[in-house]
């Protein structure tokens, strides 16, 4: 019969056209909420997924994975006194490893000495360039750049950030990231606790 | 693991004594042929020794050495061992070697690119145009004397950036504030482009010119694009129509174009990974797939047994996703706007979920390094992707088939449509889904296996009328075959170490050359890298499946209606990221 095939296809688009009914209303008979909650965000983007399927941002926002990368930012540790003790020791290795060249540290060196000192005089990333790869944060050895979840950057100005605008505290870092955070400070105490026993043994036997 | 393609199976220095020699230089592979006997020799290479598939045709600058260089690398269409040879020549203009478009039609794009990039004159093309670069750009931009405007140092890292980092902006290094220069004496309201008349004067090539006399007619050119809404992105075709009939086309592309060659020689290996991500867009998991594998190749190392699972699955969910995209697209271009195409979108969307919470992106994963993978995948994303693959996914599969594979209107606007027959298929160097449409098995991962695809049982997606029916019908037998894979591939994956390397911003990539290549869900995805033990790669070339595939369109649609080429260009499946890279 002509016209089956057509027919056939309809039925799906049939289906599917109930499902966001059907769906709604099962939400709805089991006093759930299936917008503007996490749950049912999380139900929208899950296998079992039927019916209406869009997420309507900006009111709803899709919740992003631990691992979601954005541009990069500068992690601090709150001192006693409030002090921002930065992480970073301006080695350059970010600087080198960054494939579209964005990043650019001015290193300090100490004026009497000419040394050079662990701590950046300032740090710009052009936002604009940075292609959101993450290669900075995967090898920088002091966990000092890390990749954000914040990704509402539109700006009527070119975007490059200096130190200032880069740093942002611990908390916040573990705050979008707790396990990576839980994993590299147990990381980091293990190595000072081996750090400490090794300076212990050197103590005992000298 | 070694692949057969690194081994040499055929001596064509004993056959062609005198003309062809060994090419004995540490790490290559493949015959040096004289540049006179060039034609004899890959007559030969078809004929006598079967490679009848041209894959990749490129040059490479030897500066140091004044040589110029073309590489050919040719397969054999049963599978197997391929073949490279080469010719040098001076580095003088005008460079002048001899086309094997005769021989070989599908090099015709090919040859085109490096005349353009390089400057090497192809004596006996017939159509020696620029392809990717604008007529009247000057200069040959991958030629290793030749300077961007906005050039700061052959290779990254670039000095300027660390310890004395000020930053500035790079538009200040050009009076244009683009990265741009103009030829001396410019002057932007006296240029014509001439070449335009090149580019309607090659249509009319091919152009019958009798009518066979009944009504008077008049031939008229059209172009379609660059900015049209079914050529998948900025792809220009001039056509030459006979009524609605097309008689001659050309493609003209190049708007996308970013010389992604050069960009990438300006990298270090690790810096060039996420740069991939963004040839095909659609399927950015398969280009960091191709990359490190012929990086791999390179540096002669293993990958960690748990990351090659990853790696399998990873390409797999990107190959249904992207064609079940496919089957959406096709059916926007004929019309059927935006239904099928949202219910693909659906499936895709959960699949890049997947990719988002392993590698960070949606789109742009940069999952793959050297040796391995970035990170694990978490459980509760390999639950999800176990729930996709044995329950969603091919319910959906099914699902679109019963929405769609009857539907009288879609039969008709593809049965016996557009049909490439085997011979021209190969004879245009076409690969993947399109190739395999005509009856042609040759499928990369079972014709030529690299990673661990040697380990899944599965079919190699095989249809023979090769009109755009079997074009669309093959897609649904080929997420059907990469679902299977999967469930192998999740069923066997083992615990271990991801990555077999230690992590380090800069690898040591010995001396040589290497071409590795991946069935990509568009076809053959080539990478041709030569090294020379510095951090940056001295040539590294894309062979993208899409461009290649391109060269077919012109005798497939000849005869046909223009309304029905639309069509066409959806069923190549192509990308212009990959495309114009």
């Amino acid at each position: 019969m002509y016209g089956k095939g057509i027919l056939k296809g309809l039925s799906v688009t049939w289906k599917r056209f109930w499902d966001t009914y059907t769906e709604d209303i099962s939400w709805m008979l089991r006093g759930k909420k299936r917008y503007n909650t996490e749950e049912g965000i999380r139900h929208r983007s899950s296998k079992d997924t039927k019916g209406i399927f869009t997420v309507q941002y900006p009111e709803e926002q899709l919740i992003v994975p631990e691992e979601f990368r954005y541009v990069p930012f500068l992690v601090y540790d709150e001192g006693a006194d409030g002090k921002k003790e930065v992480r970073c020791t301006s080695c350059g290795i970010c600087a080198k490893v960054c494939p579209p060249q964005c990043i650019w540290i001015v290193r300090t060196n100490d004026p009497v000495t000419n040394r050079p000192v662990p701590v950046p005089t300032d740090f710009y990333i052009d936002m604009d360039i940075c292609m959101n790869c993450g290669f900075c944060a995967e090898y920088c050895p002091f966990d000092a750049i890390k990749m954000d979840h914040d990704f509402a950057i539109a700006s009527y100005e070119r975007n490059v950030y200096n130190l200032n605008k880069l740093l942002k505290p611990a908390s916040y870092y573990a705050g979008i990231r707790p396990e990576n955070y839980a994993r590299e400070e147990e990381a980091r105490k293990a190595k000072e606790a081996a750090k400490a026993a090794k300076a212990e043994a050197a103590a005992a036997t000298s | 693991m070694a692949t057969a393609t690194q081994t040499q199976t055929v001596d064509l220095a004993a056959r062609f004594p005198g003309m062809v020699s060994a090419d004995t230089r540490p790490g290559y592979t493949g015959f040096i042929v004289n540049k006179d006997n060039l034609i004899e020799v890959a007559t030969a290479v078809r004929d006598e020794f079967g490679f009848d598939l041209m894959t990749a045709v490129t040059g490479v600058d030897y500066i140091a050495e004044n040589k110029m260089e073309v590489v050919y690398h040719a397969f054999k269409t049963t599978g197997g061992a391929g073949l490279v040879f080469k010719v040098q020549v001076e580095r003088v203009d005008p460079i002048e070697v001899p086309s094997l478009i005769n021989i070989w039609p599908g090099v015709d794009f090919q040859e085109r690119e490096a005349w353009d990039l390089y400057g090497i004159k192809f004596t006996g093309h017939p159509d020696l145009r620029r392809i990717l670069m604008w007529e009247g750009f000057e200069g040959h931009p991958l030629r290793k004397d030749w300077k961007e405007p906005f050039y700061e140092e052959d290779v990254k890292p670039y000095k300027s950036r660390w310890p004395e980092g000020n930053h500035t902006y790079a538009e200040e290094k050009n009076p244009y504030r683009d990265n741009l220069n103009f030829p001396e004496g410019f002057d932007p309201e006296k240029f014509t482009v001439d070449k335009e008349e090149d580019l309607y004067l090659s249509l009319e090539r091919d152009t019958a010119k009798d009518v066979d006399g009944s009504m008077k007619t008049e031939h008229i050119v059209v172009n379609m694009g660059p900015h049209h809404p079914s050529t998948h992105g900025v792809l220009r075709v001039a056509v030459t129509l006979d009524g609605e009939t097309i008689i001659g086309l050309k493609p003209v592309m190049g708007y996308l174009h970013r010389n992604h060659d050069k960009i990438g020689e300006r990298n270090t290996y690790l810096q060039i990974i996420p740069y991939t991500d963004r040839l095909d867009y659609f399927n950015s998991m398969s280009n960091n797939f191709g990359y490190v594998t012929t990086i791999e190749k390179l540096m002669k190392i293993q990958v960690a047994e748990r990351a090659e699972y990853i790696r399998v699955i990873m390409a797999e969910l990107s190959r249904v996703q992207n064609h079940l995209i496919f089957i959406g697209m096709l059916m926007n271009d004929l019309g059927t706007m935006y239904t099928p195409s949202l219910y693909a979108f659906e499936e895709r969307e959960l699949v890049l979920d997947i990719f988002e919470a392993v590698s960070g992106t949606r789109m742009m994963c940069n999952y793959f390094r050297f040796g391995g993978v970035v990170r694990d995948i978490p459980d509760y994303v390999l639950q999800k992707i176990k729930d996709l693959v044995f329950e969603r996914l091919p319910a959906k599969t099914d699902e679109m088939e019963r929405f769609l594979n009857e539907n009288e209107v879609l039969v008709a606007r593809l049965k016996g449509i557009h049909v490439l027959n085997a011979e021209d298929a190969i004879k245009y160097s076409v690969t993947g889904p399109v190739l395999r449409a005509t009856g042609v098995p040759y499928d990369l991962r079972r014709a030529d296996p690299y990673s661990i695809y040697d380990r899944f049982d599965f079919d190699v997606a095989v249809r023979h009328n090769g009109d755009m029916m079997d074009n669309y019908l093959i897609r649904f037998d080929e997420i059907r075959q990469s679902l299977r894979i999967l469930e192998q591939a999740l069923k066997q994956i083992p615990q271990g170490p991801i990555n077999s390397q230690k992590a380090a911003y800069q690898v040591r990539v010995p001396a040589g050359e290497a071409y590795g290549r991946i069935e990509s869900p568009k076809g053959e995805l080539g990478f041709y890298v030569v090294s020379n033990g510095k951090p940056n790669p001295y040539r590294y070339h894309v062979r993208p499946a899409s461009f290649v595939n391109l060269t077919a369109v012109e005798s497939m649609c000849k005869g046909s209606k223009i309304a029905d080429f639309v069509a066409l260009l959806a069923m190549l499946d192509i990308v212009m990221g990959e495309l114009d890279r």
